[in-house]
This record gives structure tokens, sequence and C-alpha cells, in this order.
């Protein structure tokens, strides 16, 4: 008997139950689309993720108070407050391996002109910092090293605080702002970056000297944080290393204290971000494989059903005939169709899916052929293995008495 | 001397029904030679059925042996034994079993679609030729639930016809059928018979017996007679002598 002929009948014997034949395929066709869609969400995300964090730079290196968070331990105020001005001035001076360097002081509040005003932040920085963050001016200029060393009340806004502070379109630059009971004039607006993957506003906000955030804004003494750019990518390690023994110097800790800082790099920060979204998308994916094997489980239950119903059928194909190994391919043949043309429609139906939640969620999402080809596969390998146990069944019945079934 | 197609030697059949021991055939030997027109039969219960499935190669004797066209079916394999019935054996079911929601020409090819030797252009031809032989060219795709029981019983010949089997068998192949449709089909097989088929028809009806050419009669699974009929009645003579239905 050869294969043309089988699938013949195999086809034959579903188009004669075509409702029926949906209906298993139904499980199927969720499990796919589900798992395309998943993958789609979780590798777009993933890639979006990728492209910002290319974008900053990827030789930035943080170093943030306190020793490295643990599980649900708090840290005291004290602890928060290691980092020193001279700390970032001796690892801009003194490591050779760092080229830009900023403090990090923020503070958040209102920004108020004439009758509007806006819930906003401001971070006390220096120049290097729009370099290492990858902030550019449009309009006007950044405040001056000579603004940083005289603590000036001038700052550099975001579009979300020009546009609305200033709906009318005049020009912010040289106008001066309140920023809490703080007047500040603006020198310079910055060009636009739009939202991050996250959904964050990125031009919600106004760079000011850190000198002027710490003395006149917060009242403070130490930094939140310092943000760094190392020499190139493979020098991040030999920086953090440097670094490391700046702040412990400086810091005066014995040989076996734990560090009272936290440094991470881009690369850290980058691995980190995707490992949570490939962790979420293996989640996602994996529900989904669990639908497909439910979806699999339906086909073997439909098959069984089908080889009980067909006896009398199975037992006159034997008489006149056919050899175990004939029935045997006949009923594999017709799971397997089951479940992968379940994968087809499942497929599209992902795919579909997919560009629904792009476009009603403007959510980013990437299709790879490799999801799709590895749902085809694994349903043709379900189709086989849950058709497989009805298959055998039907092949190993007894012509008479299979003509003999009530 | 003419070829012989079967013979039985002590063909004995036993059946396990729990703890007790059904003895359906208890030594059976005969043989039967090209061209014979055979009819058996028996009591309800003597072993026909079971006599039939052997010759079938449907089912296998406890012990004895049997031989088809010279070969011991005993020594085959299952396979073989599929392939068998394939190419030389064409069965006719009492109660027609013939596939549902399918066509007539589609239930005919059925034994042709296990022969890889022929293409789907061969399988239609010989189908529909099939069908032609037993009266129904004009009914080629009407679906098995579209039939009345005659024509059913007439596609389950057709499709015992289509493989040019070197037997035909028939279990009560005239059964279920009114007493005119019986012997259309009576008719039927004397055409065959005479165009050179070796027929082995079962039947409770001992006036069948009177229009083959042999009749061997079964009780409690032994032979009891087996005879020539040297007057073989004409079935078309007896249809037409048959009062016509006014309707
Ligand atoms: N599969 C089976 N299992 C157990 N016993 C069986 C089986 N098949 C047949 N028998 C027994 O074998 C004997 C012969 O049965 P068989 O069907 O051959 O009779 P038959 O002559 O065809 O009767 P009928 O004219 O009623 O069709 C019966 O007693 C029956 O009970
Ligand atoms: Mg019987």
């Amino acid at each position: 008997m050869n294969f043309a002929n089988l699938f013949r009948i195999a086809l034959k014997a579903l188009s004669n139950n075509k409702f029926r034949g949906f209906l298993t395929m139904l499980g199927i066709i969720i499990g796919v689309g589900s798992v395309i869609t998943m993958l789609a969400i979780g590798q777009g995300s993933k890639k979006s993720i990728q492209a910002e964090i290319s974008e900053m730079g990827s030789n930035m290196i943080m170093i943030s108070p306190g020793a490295e968070r643990r599980g649900g331990v708090r840290m005291s105020a004290e602890d928060m407050q290691t980092l020193k001005v001279k700390d970032f001035e001796d690892i801009l001076n003194n490591c050779k391996y760092i080229t830009l360097a900023s403090p990090t002081v923020n503070a958040s509040g209102q920004a108020v002109y004439g009758a509007n005003n806006t819930p906003t932040s401001v971070t006390g920085v220096t120049r290097d910092y729009l370099d290492i963050r990858g902030y550019k001016v449009k309009d006007g200029d950044i405040f001056s090293d000579q603004d940083i060393h005289t603590s000036a009340k001038v700052c550099v806004v975001g579009k979300t605080v020009v546009d609305e502070l200033f709906p009318d379109g005049e020009s912010p630059v040289g106008k001066v702002i309140r920023f809490g009971s703080i007047p500040l004039r603006i020198v310079g607006v910055l060009e636009s970056k739009g939202t991050n993957s996250m959904g964050q506003d990125q031009d919600n906000l106004m760079f000011a000297p850190y000198t002027t955030v710490m003395k006149r804004i917060q009242a403070v003494t130490y930094l939140q944080g310092i943000t760094c750019s190392a020499l190139s990518e493979e020098y991040t390690d030999k920086a953090i290393e440097e670094i490391t023994a700046v702040l412990r110097d400086n810091h005066k800790l014995k040989d076996d204290a734990a560090d009272d800082f936290n440094i991470r790099s881009q690369q850290e920060l980058s691995s980190m971000m995707t490992s949570t979204s490939d962790m979420m998308s293996t989640l996602l994916a994996a529900v989904a494989a669990i639908s497909l094997i439910v979806g699999g489980i339906g086909i073997m239950n439909i098959m069984y059903v089908s080889v009980t119903e067909r006896t009398r059928e199975i037992g006159l194909r034997m008489s006149i005939g056919a050899k175990s190994r004939d029935i045997l391919a006949q009923f594999l043949i017709e799971a397997t169709l089951l479940s992968v043309v379940g994968g087809l429609i499942g497929v599209l139906a992902g795919i579909i899916a997919a560009y629904v939640v792009k476009v009603l969620l403007s959510y980013p999402i990437a299709i790879s052929t490799g999801s799709i080809i590895l749902s085809f596969a694994v349903c043709t390998v379900i189709g086989i293995f849950f058709g497989w146990y009805p298959a055998r069944k039907a092949s190993n019945l007894d012509p008479i008495e299979a003509l003999r079934y009530e | 001397m003419e070829k012989e197609v079967i013979r039985l030697e002590n063909i004995k059949r036993d059946f396990k029904v729990g703890s007790e021991v059904v003895h359906a055939l208890r030594g059976i030997s005969f043989s039967i030679t090209e061209g014979e027109f055979v009819t058996i039969m028996g009591t309800s219960g003597s072993g026909k059925s079971t006599l039939l499935n052997t010759l079938g190669c449907l089912d296998t004797p406890t012990s004895g042996e049997y031989y088809l066209d010279g070969v011991s079916v005993r020594s085959m394999n299952k396979d073989q034994r599929a392939t068998l019935r394939n190419r030389k054996i064409g069965f006719v079911f009492q109660n027609y079993n013939l596939l549902a929601k399918t066509t007539a020409i589609e239930n005919v090819e059925l034994p042709l679609l296990y022969n890889p030797k022929y293409s789907k252009k061969e399988r239609q031809e010989m189908a529909v030729e099939a069908l032609k032989a037993v009266g129904l060219g004009d009914r080629l795709e009407h679906k098995s639930n579209q039939m009345s029981g005659g024509q059913m019983q007439r596609v389950a010949i057709a499709r015992a016809l289509v493989n040019n089997p070197a037997v035909i068998l028939a279990d009560e192949a005239t059964g279920n059928l009114d007493t005119r449709t019986s012997f259309e089909v009576l008719v039927l097989f004397q055409k065959l018979h005479s165009e050179g088929r070796t027929i082995i028809f079962v039947t409770h009806n001992p006036e069948i017996a009177s229009y083959s050419t042999r009749t061997i009669t079964l009780r409690d699974g032994k032979v009891t007679s087996d005879e020539y009929n040297h007057n073989v009645l004409d079935a078309a003579e007896a249809l037409s002598a048959l009062p016509v239905e006014k309707d």
C-alpha cells in the first residue's frame, strides 16, 4: 500500500467528520497560537530593551551607595549616605580607565512658570552626564563649569516640561521658572528621547548643576550616585576594579569589611534586564506548551473514540487485504494531519494575535521563524506521539472480532 | 484433470468461552476444483460461518491443513494472509459491511487501494466494470445510505469481484432479501459461475442449493453429506416465472 493512498483514506475519514475534527484541532490551534504570540511578545520586549541599552552606551558604569541589596533587608539612612563629592572627584581624576564621570542627586517636585505647573524631577549632574546618557541640548546651551562651581541657579529642561510650562510656544531659553521655592533660569532645552520600553517618558526631567541641587534644593552633603563611562567596553572590568580601590581607600574600609557601595556596569544591567524578559518569555512559553500538550491529549482522546467507533470499518479493511501496518499508518496520518493542520491555523492565529497586540497596545513584537518551525515540529511529534496508542490499538484488532463488533 | 483450488484436511476449530471449549469445526476434509458452485448448508450453529472464515483466510484453524491454490495457509504470517485475501479471495458479507457515507465506486475500489499495482485510473475503471457487472452502472455515485438492501448487497458483490479473485465466498448473501431480489442475486452468481469463477455460497435456504453444482451439509461441525447436483436449475427462468408484483 503506498503512502498517497493511505493519505487519501485518512483525508476522507477526516472530511467525514469535519466539525469534530475542527473541535479536536482547536486545542492545538490555541496551544500553537499562544506559543507564537507569547514568544513574539517576549522576543519583542527583549529586542527593544537591548536596542535601548546599546543606545545608552555599552561602557556605562553606575555606582550607588550602600552594600548590595539582598532580600528584604532594609538599609538604614546612614548606609545610603556613603558617597561623597570627594569620591566623585577622585574617580574622575585618578582612575585612568574612566573618561567621563558625573555625580547624581535627584529631587522631585513641582516646576512652575506663571500660571502653569507640572510635576517633574531635577537631577543634579555635571556636563559629562549628558554625554554618558546620550542627551543632547537642542536650544541654548548646557550650564558651564563655572555654574557648577558657583552653584548657579540654572537648569536644562526636557521637552515634556517645556510643553507643560510654555504651552503657547514661546522660547523657554532665558526664562526663569521655579522648582519648589528655588528660581532656576533655563539655559538650554533637551532634544526629545520619547518613551522607553517600560513606557516611561524620558523627556519629563530637568538637569541642574549637582552643587545647586545639593546645596540649594536638597540641602544634603552626600551623593545619590555616580555615573561614569569607561574608556571602552572591554575596560569596564578594569575600571570597576579601580573604582573599588579608590572608594575603599576613601571610605577607610578594613580588608575584611564589605563594600559600602555598589557598582554595576552597563553589561550587567543589560543582561539583568534581558534575563528578566527571557525568564518571562520562558514562563509564558511553558504555559503555552502545556496547552499544546492538552491539545495533544484531545487528539488522542478523539482518535481513541474514532478507533472504537470504526472497529467494523477496520475489520472490513483488514478482511479485504489491509495489513496491520496499513491500519497503523492510516490512523497515525489522521492524527498527524489533525495536529499539523491545527498547527498551521495556530501559527496564523498566533501571528495575527501578535499584530493585534502590536497595534492595539503598541507593544513591541518580534516573530521569529525559529518559533514557527519549532511549533510545526512539535505538532508533528504530538500527532505521532498521541496518535500512536490509538493507532496501535486499531492495527492489533483481529479482523473477525472487529467485524462482529456492535 | 481440473485444477484443485481448495483442499481441507481434517480442519478443527475450537473456541474457548470462559472455562468451556466450543468445538465449532470437528475435522472437516474436502476439496473444491476450479469452476465449482458449492452451497454450504446446515442448521444454525453448525459451523458454516466458521468454515467460511477459515476458507477466507480470516480465521486460522486450531489444527488441520488448508491449501489454497496449492499453498498451505497455516505456514503464512499475518501480512501474507492479508495479501492473499487481497489478491485471491472475494468475500461477500451477510450484512454487506459497506463503508458509510461512501459512494458505490469508492466502496468497490477499496480492495484495489491495498494493492500498489493499480493506478487511480485503473482502480476507477475496474470498479465501474464490476458495478456494471452487477447491474449498478447507473448508481456509481450513490452513497451506501442512499441505496436499497438489494443494491447494497450487489455493491458488496461487486467489491468481492473487483480484484478478480480465484474464489468468491458469500455468507448468506440472500439472507436479508425478498424472494425476487434473492433470485436476482442468484442470477448474478450463476452468471459469474458461467464465466468460470469458483463460488462458495453459505445459505439456510434448501431451495437455493438446487441452483448450484454441489451441496455440502454441515452438522455440529462435521460434514454430513456432500452431493453433486446433476440437474442445475436456471435462476433466470425461475425469476421470470415469479408473479410480477403490481404496484
Ligand atoms: N468467536 C467465537 N467465540 C466463541 N464461540 C464461537 C465463536 N464463533 C463461533 N462460535 C461458536 O461456534 C459454533 C459455530 O458458529 P458459526 O457462526 O460458525 O455457526 P453458523 O453455522 O454460521 O450459524 P448461523 O447459521 O446461525 O450463522 C457456534 O456454536 C458458536 O457459538
Ligand atoms: Mg453464520
